[in-house]
């Protein structure tokens, strides 16, 4: 069962002479419980997916096209008094930095109670104090750091409490933007692990996005790769990593290099990434394409399930109509 | 082993904090040989960019000494910098963007060479932006640093240290701010750069993987201390020090195929304040095989084969 559909989701930037389009045709859906990897480089459009998807987005973005269907509605369609029933009951997320999520002048305890009370008007201050101080524990920090302000908890502390945060009221759905990039690799570990640990026991699906595809291929159950605006493939996170189809999503595959098999000499992926004002006709990635050919400069490539695959699909010319020939 | 071009011996960097001292490096000692790529790696916080920028005559250390090509430095002769040149992890930031790559680039020659003729500064330049393969150079020679995607950026930055023509490169973090797709070009320039010309390298990493793919040796830092080094391979794949163990546990590996071992990684700890770090070995209050000794007592360095050392007392008693 799909929690999420998204459909045909275009996010343009208005401003100056030309539109600037950062999320362009975008389609995917997230099943219940499940943890879906956004990876793409900067630019690739996956910021401007996640204030998209979450209905945080300010102009000069506008989403110009798309559904964003979450249990049976659609977002783009919501006003704010429907959405704000939404938020945090239904849909939260979790920003890179809690540096910049947290209020600072604020007790960490009394910023969860603030949201625990203003869903549950029946709650009452003691209680939502305790079930701060429970929050706080099910990501490993000490009941006795709820009277804490967020500048005497650490980075990694930190972190945590804005992802327990997001689950104060129970979401079905967590976005999370990159929340780890601000912490160390022991940290990650960590919070990778409590985030696992409480998907299990609550069931609740993420959206995760990063730039470190390393990671999502330990932690997500399905990955989708953006690259200039577009979803270029989706597949589960054992077939991209054995059998990547995309030339893009297998130049970034191996871009990381190993930690414990043999080293040969790797390249990465010659040239940048599109400039979105001025973006490359035809396929997005054809200009940096060591297997481009006639055509891939004109011919936009769909998303297309590949053959014996269901839940592998892929926009490149060198799979027609899903032929999985590679 | 040759002789080392840039040594630190012993170099401790504490630095006043209201009426508190931050004891940011205690007692490093490292060595960096020529056409050799030393990798230091560690948490933030570790010490690992107070050392580079002790190497970099930044500032000078509380106690220590710093060797170029064995004489210790004192000050910031301009000397020292025709010889050992920094490169930072913020392209953006490193460049002035007021002026074109051509002239981010004389200066540096014009500083450090006696240039005669204009022809002969071109000259320089243009041969400066094909080592780090910037070409056709005329392209990029009169852009500003705005118009440089970050990797370019990144090659004029290394562009301009290498104006100088050091015998030393210390990167610190100089991929980190790069585009995954476009970190290994840089990694690999960074490479040739050592082979082609000899020059030593301290590459400066919270990633281990990377580290692994360019250096030669590893040194692990945590809390201000080198707690273990030797051969990359050696150190990866048989760390020896409990710290290194979780550090190369916690990085992502996608070859892993034991995921649940996620799930017994929930209270793994965090690193001391060096305000007013733990006694005796700084990683005791997370280690899982501390003793009483180590509670107490700084662990000496071990001298182990193949050029091998650490700082853990396991390895001292056994």
């Amino acid at each position: 069962m799909s929690v999420l559909t998204v459909e045909g989701l275009t996010v343009d930037y208005v401003s100056g002479e030309r539109p600037v389009r950062a999320c362009d045709d975008v389609t995917f859906e997230l099943r219940q419980g499940e943890i879906l990897g956004v990876a793409g480089e900067s630019g690739s459009g996956k910021s401007t997916l996640i204030t998209a998807l979450t209905r945080l987005q300010r102009p000069p973005a506008v989403t110009t096209a798309g559904r964003i269907e979450f249990r049976g509605t659609d977002l783009v369609s919501l006003n704010a008094d429907e959405l704000r029933k939404l938020r945090w009951t239904s849909l939260a997320i979790v920003l890179q930095s809690a540096m910049d999520a947290l209020n600072p002048v604020m007790r960490v305890g009394a910023q969860f109670v603030d949201v625990l009370r203003s869903h549950d008007k029946t709650l009452g201050n003691k209680d939502a104090w305790a079930k701060a101080a429970d929050l706080l524990g099910m990501v490993g920090i000490s009941a006795d750091r709820v009277r804490s302000y967020p500048h005497e908890l650490s980075g990694g502390m930190r972190q945590r409490a804005s992802i327990a945060l997001a689950l104060a009221c129970g979401p079905e759905l967590v976005v999370m933007d990159e929340p780890t990039t601000a912490v160390d690799v022991v940290m990650q570990r960590q919070i990778l692990a409590q985030v696992l640990r409480l998907r299990r026991e609550l069931g609740f699906a993420v959206v995760f996005v990063t730039h470190d595809l390393s990671l999502l291929l330990e932690l997500a159950d399905r990955i989708a790769i953006m690259y200039g605006g577009r979803i270029v493939e989706i597949g589960t996170a054992e077939s991209l990593y054995t059998k990547p189809r995309h030339p893009y999503t297998r130049g970034l595959r191996d871009s990381f290099p190993p930690l414990r098999s043999p080293l040969r000499k790797l390249t990465g992926i010659p040239g940048s990434p599109p400039d979105l004002r001025n973006p490359p006709p035809g396929c997005p990635f054809h200009p940096r394409c060591a297997d481009r050919f006639d055509g891939c400069d004109e011919q936009r490539p769909e998303l297309l399930t590949i053959e014996d695959h269901a839940d592998h699909t892929v926009a490149c010319r060198l799979y027609p109509s899903g032929d999985d020939q590679l | 082993m040759s002789q080392p071009v840039l040594e630190a011996r012993a170099v401790s960097k504490h630095f006043p904090a209201g009426r508190s001292t931050v004891r940011a490096v205690e007692d490093a000692t490292l060595a960096l040989q020529p056409g050799r790529i030393v990798a230091l790696v560690g948490e933030s916080g570790s010490g690992k960019t107070t050392l580079a920028r002790l190497l970099a005559r930044f500032y000078p250390p509380t106690s220590g000494e710093i060797r170029l090509h064995g004489e210790t430095v004192k000050g910031k002769p301009r000397a020292y910098y025709s010889d050992v040149q920094l490169i930072f992890q913020d392209p953006f930031g490193s460049l002035n963007p007021l002026h074109r790559v051509r002239y981010n680039l004389e200066r540096a020659v014009k500083l450090h060479h006696a240039v005669r003729s204009r022809a002969e500064l071109d000259q320089k330049v243009t041969e400066l932006l094909e080592r780090v393969s910037l070409t056709p150079t005329e392209q990029y020679l009169d852009k500003f640093p705005h118009e440089l995607s970050g990797g370019q950026r990144q090659r004029v930055v290394i562009a301009r240290a290498l104006a100088v023509e050091p015998k030393v490169l210390l990167g610190d973090e100089p991929i980190s701010m790069l585009d995954v797709s476009i970190r290994l070009e840089m990694l690999n320039l960074l490479d040739r750069l050592r082979t082609e010309d000899g020059l030593a390298l301290l590459y400066i990493t919270h990633d281990i993987a990377s580290a692994r793919y360019l250096c030669d040796d590893i040194v692990v830092m945590y809390a201000g201390r080198m707690v273990e080094g030797g051969l990359k391979e050696d150190v990866i794949a048989n760390p020896l020090h409990p710290y290194t163990q979780l550090l190369i546990d916690s990085s992502p590996d996608p070859e892993r195929r034991d995921r649940p071992n996620l799930f017994d990684a929930e209270d793994l700890g965090e690193p001391p304040s060096l305000i007013d770090p733990p006694a005796g070995c700084r990683f005791h209050p997370r280690c899982p095989f501390a003793m009483n000794k180590c509670r107490t007592e700084t662990p000496p360095r071990t001298e182990l084969p193949e050029g091998r050392w650490t700082h853990c007392w396991l390895q001292e008693n056994a």
